[in-house]
């Protein structure tokens, strides 16, 4: 269900693809959460990945990382099977919350996304260490956190957290930013002032961003692409093409309308409940 | 002074009463495996607080008392039993964090097997007549009968522990903070948590074996809990958790020398007494913090 020809970019001159699946399908306990899933994010794209609960929107996150298989179909990142890219891909989990007592300052957690994954104990003053610590002073300026990146991460707002956490994902150079629910339990400044600072990140640091949400509206400004997932199916293009009473119609099976509102938001009525509401929203 | 090795008290002269403490072999040994067990309760007791996985640590430590009832039973080392129930009790650990549902499903597991724990270690010493007077070592350690070969033994699993930590001090710190991300990033998440587990379980062991299976807390849990009271950063805390972790045992054993009182008991009431020191002086900071804050809006 691909929607490569309503892309405003013209085939000849599309960049190389940050990921690409075709045909994937994934199984998750017996159970097919989407299957027939064909898209392409394109390099520097801020694309949004839209759904009801249960649709399996973090599920696509985690086949793109390579934490779980496709049951069918073929899916290329960066160009190599997914899980093979890691060192640049970005991600940032749903939200899990440090709670106020975690005693873990902001640049320590940035500075694991840079060596986390690294052996043994590194020697202090070395070159290599001076390196690393002026590419995290750089990106947690890139975010606006060096006013309270040196604070414990329990003790900061879920707007400070959550711009950290995005400079964890960013410390490596990235060319794929995979961001699950980075708006979740913001408040709506937070999340109009983090939508645009992934636009600009996007822009300026050409990388190619996928964003799971909730609500598009915050994010609709900003976006290049949608993946909607709903009915064990996806659809995928310029927001204007996909957020449309036909589109939706089709892919949930039931009539859908999206009406806009004067000041240019977008509400989508008469979505059936999603069929595993009640189950792991995580799926 | 005579230079001979005749106990005279407390002279409160620093040089001559330093000098007394390492008169006696008993002391030296004291001494030098107290401070192989400080250094490695207070790097991997860091872990422990930062991974909230005190209750399993305490529950390694309460496997430990009938692993060593369940030696003496069968007529085997001691050291046998500790480390062979501490290291089936991680296992059994890791086997309760990795199908967690809930953490409070996690803690009611943990809890009925330190319950389990206990009743084994009651039974073992119910069959054991003999065993009686050596309850109160098993329990409360035997810091001043310790010989040079138990030292060596102490070092070489306390220097094993400590290098497994350090190697793996950056996957495990990520995997604790931020497990999601790391497991993407290529983390073996599961297998650190189990690792870990093992190492802890080792760790509890050897020191059971000098502040017995109840004191070994004293070491591995307060040192480290004050060091994140006091810090926010991994290395500075790591440092201080050791450096709390010396002196208490130190102190404790200076103290214990020149006094009646048993060695676990200053060293436990002496970390008791910084963490709460530590903690009070956090809360009256922050207290005047706040009172700071409101008068600069009010003005």
């Amino acid at each position: 269900m691909s929607a490569m020809a309503a892309s405003p970019k013209p085939p000849a001159t599309r960049k190389e693809a940050a990921v690409s699946f075709e045909g994937a399908a994934v199984r998750l306990g017996g159970r097919t959460i989407w299957s027939d899933v064909s898209l392409t994010v394109a390099e520097a794209d801020f694309v949004a990945v839209l759904g009801p609960n249960g649709a399996g929107k973090s599920t696509l996150i985690k086949a793109i990382l390579g934490l779980l298989p496709l049951a069918a179909g073929t899916g290329s990142v960066l160009g190599r099977r997914p899980g093979e890219a890691k060192g640049r891909v970005g991600y940032l989990p749903q939200r899990h919350g440090f709670d106020p007592g975690t005693r873990i300052r902001g640049v320590d957690l940035v500075q694991l996304g840079l060596d986390g994954t690294r052996w043994g104990i590194p020697l202090p003053g070395t070159s290599s260490r001076k390196r690393d610590a002026a590419r995290v002073a750089e990106v947690i300026e890139l975010v606006g956190g060096s006013a309270y990146a040196s604070r414990p991460i329990g003790e900061l707002s879920g707007g400070e957290q959550q711009r950290l956490l995005i400079a964890q994902a960013l410390v490596r150079r990235p060319k794929l930013l995979l961001l699950d629910e980075p708006l979740d339990s913001l408040d709506l400044p937070n999340q109009a002032a983090v939508a645009a600072l992934v636009r600009r990140i996007c822009e300026e640091e050409r990388v190619a961003v996928l964003l799971v949400a909730h609500d598009l509206n915050p994010i609709i400004g900003y976006l290049d692409r949608v993946i909607y997932l709903a009915g064990g199916g996806a659809v995928e293009g310029p927001p204007e093409d996909v957020i449309t009473s036909e589109t939706l119609s089709r892919l949930y099976g039931a009539p859908i309308e999206v009406l806009h509102a004067s000041d240019g938001r977008l509400v989508v009525v008469g979505q059936p409940e999603a069929p595993f509401v009640h189950g792991d929203r995580h799926a | 002074m005579p230079e001979a090795a005749v106990f005279q008290g407390l002279s409160w002269n620093p040089l001559t009463d330093m000098h007394q403490l390492f008169a006696y072999p008993f002391m030296v040994n004291a001494l030098e495996a107290g401070t192989i067990v400080a250094v490695m309760a207070g790097v991997t007791g860091w872990f422990m607080v930062l991974r909230r996985q005190t209750f399993a640590g305490h529950t390694l430590s309460v496997i430990a008392f009938p692993g060593a009832a369940a030696a003496s039973l069968a007529g085997l080392p001691l050291a046998v039993g500790y480390f062979g129930f501490c290291g089936f009790g991680a296992l059994a650990l890791a086997g309760i964090a990795g199908s967690r549902r809930s953490l409070s499903a996690e803690s009611a597991a943990i809890g009925s097997l330190q319950a389990l724990a206990l009743a084994l270690g009651f039974l073992f010493v119910s069959l054991y007549h003999g065993i009686l007077n050596g309850l109160d070592s098993l329990l409360f350690g035997t810091f001043l009968g310790i010989t040079t070969e138990q030292v060596v033994v102490l070092l070489a699993v306390a220097g094993a522990a400590v290098v497994l930590v350090a190697i793996a001090a950056r996957p495990l710190f990520f995997a604790s903070v931020h497990p999601d991300v790391a497991r993407a990033g290529g983390v073996p998440v599961a297998a650190m948590g189990f690792g870990f587990l093992l190492v802890l379980g080792l760790a509890v062991a050897e020191t059971s074996q000098i502040t017995g299976a109840l004191l070994v807390f004293a070491l591995l849990v307060t040192p480290a809990a004050t060091a994140h009271q006091l810090t926010a950063r991994p290395v500075l805390g790591i440092v201080l958790s050791v450096a709390l972790a010396l002196a208490v045992t130190w102190l404790g054993l200076a103290l214990a020398y020149f006094s009646i009182y048993p060695v676990g008991f200053y060293v436990t009431s002496l970390s008791f007494g910084s963490y709460v020191v530590v903690r009070v002086g956090r809360a009256l900071g922050r207290r005047r913090q706040l009172t700071a804050r409101l008068a600069l809006e009010a003005a």
